[in-house]
């Protein structure tokens, strides 16, 4: 045989998923969510989000660019991380908190460690705490059909009534992504079926957050003051679409289990017990950095004797 | 009862379509020369036992086993042995051969001498088995005698013949299990008559319902026998996940399929041992699937060993057009060929070509952690962190991560979404463990 053929060691197939085609296919599973908060709070949620995605990928690819790195914004995470972020982000926010938020969550916490697969905690979130801790009172007003009010979780916490139905529908004030519970649960849905998440994380995380207000809330197992409090803040967009980000998870499947339950445990800690009626961010990027402790400890056994049967 | 599986695997695009319904059609050799690596099994080379200008009888003994774990190598053919000097093989290694010129007669040699079966000792069964040369025909190439010789014969309970087939687009099993289903059960029978406490086990995917059923039909007097039906899964084949999906034990690379009670031998190996002991045929021949997008007319054949690959690709219409890969065996464990120039051995069982090559085409990119290589990990361990390992090779923690354990399936490259080349990373990094090993003894 005279014209050259290929060789490589095996295996000789692969599979057709590729880290592009998850990034898009959570892109596309936030659409409902997106689509649904810039419906209800307007222009400067849309500005927002854009504004996000361009800082993010831009941030990406000239940071690559100035190291003369190989330029990787072709993988989608970058848009991602930017539209997490605006999600996070109360609609009243202005573009430039947009801007140092995602310069912060791609330029520090993912790219100064080394890019995608590195960063020790889920950027999006990183860069929405350090917004919250730079621009407390911005962050935390929330304003809903023009009026400033207080959220819903504010609300449970203070002992003042809920709607539910409002709650699980998204008309209450709150951040972009997060008021849509049944937007988020379509996309979440779609993640699960598609094999793109793993069910273990979001469904640790609500079992034992439930467990856990059910405990201590004070409230015992009234079920309107849980459905409330699973319903509120951040805690449907943080199980399923930033809890389960890859990066900063488990790679096992028992690891991933309790890590669920640390971010479960925590949100419920911080909700009942701190000043503030949010806790979802902190509680999840505090679960991020105890992943590698996690995996250590759930080392799984490998097949054969001595092994699991 | 839902089928028989193990944790972990993956499930490809199988490619079986192409071949499964062509008959297996035989085919003489047409290059007049045929090659005969001294090294088609694992252990000692073959010794020849002819020299240069010989003439030679088809079925004659050219080389002989070198010690215990070694296999006589047979001429497929009668002519004159033209030389015995380095031949390519399939890995692409130069490698002790015998060539034989044919003459085109194939004038046969007297066949081993045997006895009707019930008149025969376990020992002279096992003799026949050696002095045949069968090795495991489903790629690893051990000797079968010795795998049949095991230090406590009474502990023996199942005797699994091997007939998943996971590997894609491979159908020559099947072909086998459609045509000469009888073959594979007396051959089955010939091995229980060597372990007396031990059980028969036909173990079958799911996605083979005809192989099932007539095998099922021809095993309904045999007691011994029972038909297993397995998950279609790749690597179901593989010795300790078939086990354990037939028997539900489970064994580690410190042990032999023997420690669990079980042996384990292919369709094509189970069907040689029928020649060997019922005709006192050795081996000399075997099937062949010749598959993939890039090959014009796909085929089964059955092919005397020492036909070059060349051969069977023309048989088949050649390519359709250039080939961007062509693969040796099934492409999730085969061998990659530059050459098509080698020799069918003993443990050739496909020829796969693609008219692209996804490998070279798909770029490694950073590991995301998604876990996937994980969940499809049939071993259980953490390829991405094992690759981690090797990529930095530092060999104390890879054996602590059990990285010997990995059975080089090739599921995590595979599944691999950032297109890492993991099973390649892991797979180096153990031989080499495995080799350092060997020196330090």
């Amino acid at each position: 045989m005279s014209d050259r053929i290929n060789v490589s060691a095996s295996p000789h197939v692969r599979s057709r998923m590729s880290t592009s085609k998850i990034m898009f296919m959570v892109i596309i599973s936030l659409i409902p969510a997106t689509a649904y908060g810039i419906y209800q709070f307007g222009f400067n949620s849309a500005l927002l989000v854009a504004v996000c995605i361009a800082s993010c990928v831009a941030t990406e690819f000239f940071y690559e660019k100035i190291m003369r790195l190989p330029v990787t914004i072709g993988d989608l995470s970058a848009i991602l991380t930017g539209l997490l972020l605006a999600l996070n982000l109360p609609p009243d926010a202005t573009w430039w908190m947009g801007i140092i938020g995602s310069v912060f969550a791609i330029l520090v916490v993912k790219m100064l460690f080394g890019g995608l697969g590195q960063n020790f905690m889920n950027p999006a979130l990183a860069g929405r705490c350090f917004l919250l801790i730079c621009f407390t009172a911005r962050m935390n007003s929330f304003s809903y059909d023009g009026v400033t009010t207080a959220t819903p979780l504010a609300n449970l916490k203070a002992g003042s009534p809920v709607n539910l139905m409002d709650m699980f529908i998204g008309r209450i004030p709150g951040t972009i992504g997060e008021v849509s519970v049944v937007a988020l649960l379509l996309g979440a849905i779609f993640l699960i079926i598609f094999g793109i998440i793993d069910f273990r994380i979001p469904c640790a995380y609500l079992v034992s957050f439930i467990l856990f207000m059910g405990l201590f809330a004070g409230n015992g197992w009234n079920t309107t003051y849980l459905s409330a409090e699973l319903c509120g803040g951040g805690l449907m967009l943080g199980a399923f679409f930033m809890a389960t980000d890859y990066v900063t998870s488990p790679i096992t499947r028992k690891g991933r289990v309790l890590f669920g339950i640390c971010c479960g445990l925590l949100t419920g800690l911080f909700r009942v017990f701190s000043s503030s009626p949010e806790g979802v961010s902190y509680a999840i990027i505090i679960s991020n950095l105890l992943v590698p402790l996690i995996e250590k400890i759930t080392f799984p056994k490998c097949f054969g004797k001595g092994g699991e049967i | 009862m839902s089928n028989l599986s193990f944790k972990g695997g993956i499930h490809t695009y199988d490619g079986k379509d192409l071949t499964k319904d062509k008959k297996i059609i035989d085919l003489l050799p047409s290059s007049w020369e045929l090659v005969y690596p001294l090294s088609q099994h694992i252990g000692a080379p073959a010794e020849p036992v002819v020299n240069i200008g010989d003439r030679v009888l088809r079925g004659q003994k050219i080389a002989a086993a070198n010690g215990f774990v070694s296999a006589n190598i047979y001429s497929s053919v009668s002519g004159t042995v033209k030389a015995i000097e380095p031949r390519r093989n399939v890995q692409g290694v130069m490698t002790p051969s015998i060539v034989i010129a044919n003459d085109d007669f194939y004038e046969s040699a007297a066949p081993i001498p045997v006895k009707p079966i019930a008149e025969m000792t376990k020992e002279e069964v096992i003799a026949v088995i050696a002095e045949a040369g069968i090795v495991g025909m489903g790629g690893a190439g051990f000797p079968t005698h010795v795998k049949l010789s095991p230090k406590n014969p009474e502990k023996i309970h199942y005797v699994i013949a091997n007939c998943a087939e996971c590997e894609p687009y491979l159908t020559s099993d099947y072909r086998r299990m459609i045509e000469e289903p009888e073959k594979l059960v007396a051959g089955l029978k010939i091995i229980l008559c060597l372990f007396e406490h031990a059980k028969g086990i036909l173990a079958v995917e799911d996605n083979k319902p005809d192989c099932i059923r007539i095998l099922k039909d021809l095993c309904i007097d045999e007691p011994r026998i029972s038909v297993k039906v397995l998950k279609t899964k790749y690597p179901q084949g593989s010795e300790r996940q078939l086990i354990y999906a037939t028997t539900q034990r489970a064994i580690n690379s410190t042990m032999l399929p023997a420690d669990a009670g079980c042996i384990v031998n292919n369709v094509d190996t189970i069907v040689a041992i029928y020649h060997a002991v019922i005709e006192g045929l050795p081996l000399m021949e075997r099937i062949v699937t010749v598959t993939g997008p890039a090959i014009k007319y796909p085929q089964n054949y059955r092919v005397y060993t020492g036909t070059c690959y060349d051969d069977l690709i023309e048989a088949a219409g050649g390519f359709k057009s250039h080939p961007g890969k062509v693969i040796s065996g099934g492409p999730m464990m085969g061998f990659a060929l530059f050459d098509t120039h080698v020799p069918v051995t003993k443990s050739s069982s496909a020829i796969v070509a693609f008219t692209d090559d996804i490998v070279s085409e798909s770029v490694a990119s950073a590991c995301i952690n998604c876990g996937r290589c994980v969940e499809a990990c049939p071993s259980r361990l953490l390829p991405s962190k094992l690759a981690d390992i090797a990529e930095h090779y530092d060999e104390e923690k890879f054996v602590s991560m059990n990285g010997l354990e990995c059975v080089e399936c090739g599921c995590c490259s595979y599944i691999c979404p950032a297109k890492r080349h993991l099973t390649q990373e892991i797979k180096m990094m153990r031989q080499t463990v495995l080799a350092n090993r060997k020196k330090k003894k």
